[in-house]
């Protein structure tokens, strides 16, 4: 059965158009990369998929439900590219893990023994259990993107999305990383992930899925790389506009800084 | 104390009460989301609802509560719409809210510039007997709120969009944050004032995250500092004949910077009896250049 089906994809936002024709299929226990430039629309791509962003033409199927109708949102484990607005009140690692709870276990019930035991499940298989109890700012850039991977994997997903889970993450992380989608994907799961290129991950890709202005340029075993991305050493860590957080609300604390 | 020989004085020490666990079990999700001046903004807008009560001859508790609510929720419609263009509009709602409140004020019967000073900065002898009964029941309503709903308002105000992928009731929550705050801000009124109310929903949070860890043991510290000032700012006001308000925000931000100072003097006093620093392991195998 296809786990993520999309077919002619168009989005865009107010009025210009990002993504215009794409169609791919990601099957059962399949790795798909989407691959692309800066800009090529394939962060638009995962979020339209995940519901974050409304298609303006085409279909998306999730495990053979219209989007529109999907609600088993449990069987999706989302692993966004850094960790939330990080305010100062500060949250264990076991907190921001227990998150990814609450898909399976809904906002009415507390936590249980299940719930538990999946949080360490999950920190276990990023190797950072012995952190449950750390402030997550205490820890390096990979262990957080570790962290955020053990939210999704908490909630027993059968689909993980990964937005760029490896931009301006050190070698060892992005190993610990590549070993814990590869326990993923053999104990049956799909995987789909964004990225500028694989590094480790590199062995774990079934297809490629390459964007190039807003369309689907090449679908297959994933590309070579081209031009100065193939020297040896090459460490491709991008600048990356920190998306602005969802939860500011602006008018008061904009009164006071302008004032 | 002969103080707590009046009635009023035991109505103003109940409401304060609630009102210190109340405000800092909301006010940590809205330090979560950098939201510490919402209250602020809903506090303009409850003093419209006061003047509708004044005016109406209504208890201008539950009309407080009535505007500021949906002004909250307009609010918070405004917020998930636009990002930036929200600004102005938030703007226009809160200075709009205070002065509508002081003008119906001052049509109301009750107009004297004491009583819209009653309401701006609290005051420990207009709580009325049905004034605690609805601070009692509205209190405990936002507390059992904010304490049942932990988990998913954490998992909202730490990442909105993957609370959104997990399919939780996003927009539901906000609105509940909304309301919440609303009746939060209005049941303070009374005994801390409308203009310092979001004080004692900021200050116990960053008084208590200066220690601690987790997420779970702020806001416990939290409601523990919010507890333990506003009723010794009701009994200092009391005894020193001060506003309430103003002296329970006094002594919280004196909580906070004795906080502060007393944590930065452990950390020193640790780092001498441990001058071994802990540095964290590198990620990666370092290699000699």
């Amino acid at each position: 059965m296809s786990v993520v089906t999309v077919r002619h994809a168009a989005v865009g936002y107010d009025g210009r158009e990002i993504l215009h024709d794409v169609s791919f299929e990601l099957g059962a226990g399949e790795v798909v990369a989407i691959l692309g430039a800066n800009g090529s629309g394939k962060s638009t791509l995962i979020r339209t998929i995940l519901g974050l962003t409304p298609l303006t033409r085409g279909e998306i199927d999730l495990f053979g439900t219209p989007q529109r109708r999907f609600r088993d949102w449990a069987r999706i484990g989302y692993v966004p590219q850094r960790l939330g607005a990080g305010s100062g009140v500060p949250a264990t690692v076991g907190e921001i893990v227990a998150s990814g709870r609450l898909a399976r276990r809904g906002i009415f019930r507390w936590p249980g023994a299940a719930d538990k035991t999946a949080v360490h499940d999950a920190l276990t298989a990023v190797g950072l259990l012995d952190r449950i109890n750390d402030p997550v700012t205490t820890l390096s850039g990979g262990q957080q993107q570790r962290t955020l991977i053990a939210r999704a994997l908490a909630g027993r997903p059968d689909l993980l999305v990964l937005d760029e889970p490896t931009a301006g993450v050190d070698a060892g992380s992005q190993e610990a990383f590549a070993a814990a989608l590869g326990r993923f994907q053999a104990g049956g799961g799909s995987i789909l992930l964004v990225a500028h290129e694989l590094g480790p991950l590199r062995p774990l890709i079934d297809r490629a899925v390459v964007v190039h202005e807003g369309r689907v340029a090449h679908v297959g075993p994933p590309p070579e790389p081209a031009g100065h991305h193939a020297e040896p050493g090459h460490d491709h860590v991008h600048p990356h506009a920190v998306p602005q957080a969802t939860g500011i609300c602006v008018a008061p604390t904009d009164r006071i800084a302008a004032g | 104390m002969d103080l707590f020989q009046y009635d009023f004085m035991m109505r103003a020490l109940a409401g304060a009460l609630i009102i210190g666990l109340a405000a800092p079990a909301l006010g940590i999700y809205l330090v979560q989301r950098r939201l510490s001046l919402i209250g602020d903004g809903i506090g303009h807008v409850a003093l419209t609802g006061v003047g509708v009560g004044l005016l109406l001859n209504q208890s201008p508790v539950i009309s407080a509560v009535i505007v500021a609510a949906v002004g909250a929720v307009g609010v918070e419609l405004i917020r998930e719409r636009g990002r930036t263009s929200g600004d102005l509009a938030l703007a226009l709602l809160f200075y709009g809210g205070i002065a509508g409140g002081v003008v119906l004020v001052a049509l109301s019967d009750d107009a004297s510039s004491n009583s819209l000073v009653q309401y701006l900065f609290g005051s420990l002898i207009t709580t009325s007997p049905a004034d605690i009964a609805v601070i009692a029941v509205l209190g405990a309503a936002v507390l059992i709120a904010m304490l049942a709903f932990r988990p998913a308002l954490f998992a909202v105000c730490n990442d909105e969009e993957y609370a959104r992928v997990s399919g939780l009731p996003v927009r539901a929550l906000n609105i509940l944050m909304a309301i919440t705050t609303a009746v939060t801000v209005t049941i303070a009124m009374r005994t801390v004032g409308l203009l310092l109310v979001s004080a004692l929903m900021v200050i116990p949070v960053a008084a208590a995250q200066q220690v601690t860890r987790g997420f779970r043991t702020t806001m416990a510290a939290a409601m523990a500092i919010g507890l333990v000032a506003a009723g010794t700012g009701v009994v200092v006001s009391a005894e020193a004949d001060t506003p309430p308000g103003a002296t329970t925000v006094i002594l919280a931000l004196a909580v906070f910077v004795a906080i502060t100072i007393g944590a930065a003097g452990w950390r020193v006093v640790r780092r001498r009896a441990h001058p071994v620093r802990e540095v964290e392991p590198p990620d990666v195998v370092l290699q000699e250049v």
